[in-house]
C-alpha cells in the first residue's frame, strides 16, 4: 500500500476522485440556490462571475455554480453505479468464460465481441429515445442501462488472465481437494485478478461519465434533469461560445469537470498498470531520484529495456 | 484465413443482432412508447405518415410479431429504412444518404491522421522514456477524458469567436458558393472540416499515443532489439525495427477504438452544426423523429461494421501469421 502511494500519478488520482466523491454526497447541500430559480430579473444575458455568483448565471438568469453543484451528484453516481454493474458483469462472464473454456468459453466470447464492435452510443440513443424524456430519470436505472454496453471490455481482459490462472499449480490442487467450480473461482482465482477488476472498474466510470454526459448533452435524458451534460446542452443551445462576449463561466465548469474527474481516474488507471509492470514508469516515476542514480553511475533515462534497479542492500545502507 | 472468416461471422452475428434490437425495442418498452409515438404525432401528422408509422411499430395490424419481424426485414434488404416523421414525405434512407458523405469524409481523414500522428509520437515517447515527452502523459489523459463535445465548444470558443481563423459552423459557406465540383466549394468545405477535424484529432489522439508507447516500452524489452542496437545499428534503425512489431496491437486495438471515434465524431458534429448524420441525429432526437433514430442507428452500426473489416484485412497484411493455415 505504501508503495502504490509513492507514485505521484496514485496520489493526484486519489485526491482527485476523493474530491469528486465528497462532492457528489455534500454538493447539493452547498448550493447557495436552486439550479432553476432565476436569480436576477435581467433576463436575456448570462451575467459574468461576480461575488453574489462566483460563477456567473445562465441565460435565464440560473446559478451556474448550484447547477455544477447538484448536477455533480447525478453524474458522479450514474457514473459509479455504471462502473459497478458492468465490473459485475464483467467478472461474472470474463471469468466463468476463462475457467470452463470450450463451448461456453465460445458463447461468452462472441457475446462480449458482439458488444465490442456494437457502437454504444448510437444503441442507448434509441433505447433512452423510445423510453422517453418526460419522465423524471432514475439515476440508478440509468447507470445500469448504461452498463449493458460497457461491460465487455472488462469480460475480455478478464478471460485472458483467468486463462492463465487456469493451468496453475493451485488451481490444480484445490481441484483436486474436491472444490466446488464456484467457489475456486471467487476465492482461488478472484483474488488474484484484483488489479484486473480494479483497472475494468476505473475504465467503466470513466466511460459511464462520458456516455452519461453526452446522452444528457444531445438531449435524449429529461432536460431538465441536472448533470453536467445538461448543462453543456442548454450553453450549447444558447450558443453559449459563439457570443461575441465569450460566455465561458456557462460552459468550461461542466466540461472541466467531467474531464477532471476523469482525469483522476485515468491516472489512478496508469499508476496501477506501473504498479503490476514496472517498465512503464517513466524514468522521474521509477522510485530512483536523479541524485542518487547519478552517484551510482546509472544512466539517467532508461535505454532499451533496461531498467535501472538499485541493489535493495545497497539502497538501506 | 480462419481468423478471417472468424470475423467475418462475428461482424454478420452483430448485425443481425443490431437489427433484431432495433426492432424489439419499440415493442418491449414498457408502456408501448410506440403508441405514445403514434398518440403523440396523431394531430399534426397526415393519414399516410401515421399508417406507415402503425406499419412500422406494428400497431393495429392483424399479421403476429413474426411476421411483423419478417417484413421487418424485407423492407431493410430492399434498402427500406422508413418514412421520416419530421419531414415527411422524405424516406429516412434519402436523408442518411445526403448526411454520409460529410460524416465519412471529416472522421475518415481525421481518423488516419490522430492514428498516424499518434503512433509516431507513441514511438518517440517510448524511445525518450524519462524525458519531457513523459510530461505529455497526463495532459493526454484529460483530452482522453473530456467529451469530445466539450473539446469542440472550447475549440469554437477559441480559434472561431476569439482568433475568427476558421468558421463557428456549418459543412460550407451556404451564401456564395454552389455546391459542386469547383474551385470555391472545395476549398470552403475545406475551410469549415478543419475546425473539427482538428477537434477528432485532439480528443481522439491520446489513445494511440499512451497504447503505442505502452508496447513499445514492452517489444524494446526483445533480444532481437538488444542484439540490433549492440550490432551498432543507427537508432532509427533499433526504432524502426521494434516499432513494426510494436504496432500490431494498435491496428488490433482499431476496432475497439472506431465505435468510440465515431460516436464523438457525432457529438462534434452537432456543436459545429455540421451538416453530417450527428447534425441529423440530433434534430432526430429534438423533433422525436424515431423512424430517422432507428435507421441512423442501423447505418451508424454497419458503417463500423465494414471498418472494423477493413482494419482486419489490413492487420491480416500486416501479420503472416494470421494468414497461416492452422
Amino acid at each position: 500500500m505504501r508503495r502504490l502511494l509513492r507514485s505521484p500519478k496514485i496520489v493526484v488520482g486519489l485526491c482527485l476522485s476523493v474530491v469528486f466523491g465528497l462532492l457528489a454526497i455534500i454538493g447539493p447541500l452547498l448550493a447557495p440556490y436552486s439550479p432553476n430559480t432565476s436569480v436576477s430579473t435581467t433576463n436575456g444575458t448570462p451575467l459574468p462571475p461576480s461575488a453574489a455568483h462566483l460563477l456567473g448565471t445562465t441565460q435565464v438568469q440560473q446559478d451556474v455554480l448550484s447547477q455544477l453543484l447538484v448536477g455533480g451528484r447525478s453524474t458522479i453516481l450514474v457514473s459509479l453505479v455504471a462502473g459497478l454493474a458492468a465490473t459485475v458483469l464483467a467478472v461474472l462472464f470474463g471469468v466463468t468464460a476463462g475457467y470452463f473454456g470450450s463451448w461456453a468459453d465460445d458463447g461468452l466470447s462472441m457475446l462480449a465481441n458482439i458488444f465490442l464492435v456494437l457502437p454504444a452510443l448510437p444503441l442507448l440513443i434509441v433505447i433512452f429515445g423510445f423510453m422517453g424524456k418526460g419522465t423524471n430519470p432514475n439515476d440508478v436505472v440509468i447507470g445500469v442501462i448504461i452498463a449493458i454496453t460497457g461491460w465487455a471490455f472488462g469480460a475480455r481482459q478478464l478471460r485472458a488472465q483467468t486463462l492463465s490462472m487456469r493451468a496453475r499449480d493451485f488451481v490444480d490442487s484445490a481441484k483436486v481437494i474436491g472444490e466446488k467450480s464456484w467457489r475456486i473461482m471467487t476465492f482461488e482465482i478472484l483474488p488474484n485478478l484484483i488489479p484486473v477488476v480494479a483497472t475494468a472498474f476505473l475504465f467503466t466510470v470513466i466511460y459511464g461519465v462520458g456516455t452519461y454526459t453526452a446522452l444528457s448533452f444531445l438531449g435524449v435524458i429529461s432536460t431538465s434533469h441536472w448533470s453536467w451534460g445538461t448543462m453543456l446542452y442548454w450553453a450549447q443551445s444558447a450558443q453559449a461560445a459563439q457570443q461575441v462576449h465569450l460566455e465561458w463561466w456557462w460552459f468550461v465548469p461542466p466540461g472541466l469537470a467531467v474531464g477532471l474527474f476523469g482525469t483522476g481516474l485515468a491516472l489512478l488507471n496508469f499508476g496501477i498498470d506501473e504498479f503490476v509492470n514496472p517498465r512503464l514508469r517513466g524514468g522521474g516515476t521509477s522510485g530512483i531520484s536523479g541524485r542518487r542514480a547519478r552517484r551510482a553511475g546509472l544512466p539517467r533515462r532508461p535505454q532499451l529495456g533496461l531498467t535501472p534497479v538499485l541493489d535493495p542492500a545497497r539502497r538501506a545502507s | 484465413m480462419r481468423m478471417m472468416s472468424r470475423r467475418i461471422t462475428l461482424y454478420i452475428l452483430t448485425a443481425i443482432v443490431a437489427i433484431t434490437v432495433n426492432f424489439f425495442i419499440p415493442r418491449l418498452m414498457p408502456g408501448n412508447p410506440a403508441l405514445a409515438v403514434l398518440g403523440r404525432v396523431q394531430a399534426q401528422e397526415s393519414k399516410q405518415a401515421i399508417a406507415a408509422l402503425e406499419l412500422q411499430y406494428g400497431v393495429q395490424t392483424k399479421t403476429g410479431l413474426w411476421g411483423q419481424y419478417m417484413q421487418y426485414w424485407s423492407h431493410l434488404l430492399h434498402g427500406n429504412l422508413g418514412t421520416s416523421l419530421n419531414s415527411y414525405p422524405a424516406s429516412v434512407g434519402s436523408l442518411i444518404r445526403d448526411a454520409l458523405p460529410w460524416t465519412i469524409g471529416l472522421v475518415g481523414v481525421a481518423t488516419v491522421i490522430s492514428f498516424v500522428l499518434g503512433t509516431l509520437l507513441g514511438v518517440a515517447a517510448a524511445w525518450r522514456r524519462g524525458t519531457w515527452l513523459d510530461g505529455l502523459l497526463p495532459a493526454m489523459a484529460f483530452f482522453q477524458a473530456a467529451p469530445y463535445f466539450f473539446v469542440a465548444i472550447l475549440a469554437v470558443a477559441l480559434f472561431s469567436t476569439k482568433l475568427g481563423w476558421f468558421p463557428p459552423n456549418s459543412g460550407y459557406d451556404t451564401t456564395t458558393v454552389n455546391p459542386g465540383f469547383n474551385g470555391p466549394f472545395l476549398s470552403s468545405v475545406l475551410d469549415h472540416a478543419m475546425l473539427p477535424a482538428v477537434t477528432i484529432v485532439l480528443a481522439s489522439i491520446a489513445g494511440w499515443i499512451i497504447g503505442m508507447r505502452n508496447m513499445m516500452i514492452t517489444t524494446m524489452d526483445e533480444d532481437y532489439v538488444l542484439l540490433g542496437a549492440a550490432k551498432g545499428l543507427p537508432s532509427h534503425r533499433v526504432v524502426s525495427y521494434a516499432a513494426r512489431n510494436a504496432l500490431l496491437p494498435s491496428v488490433a486495438g482499431f476496432s475497439l477504438a472506431i465505435g468510440f471515434i465515431v460516436s464523438g465524431a457525432l457529438l462534434t458534429e452537432i456543436v459545429f452544426s455540421y451538416p453530417g448524420v450527428g447534425y441529423l441525429l440530433f434534430t432526430a432526437i429534438g423533433s422525436d423523429d424515431y423512424p430517422l433514430l432507428q435507421g441512423i442507428f442501423l447505418i451508424i452500426t454497419l458503417a463500423v461494421l465494414l471498418a472494423n473489416l477493413a482494419a482486419d484485412f489490413v492487420y491480416a497484411f500486416l501479420d503472416p501469421r494470421t494468414r497461416q493455415e492452422a
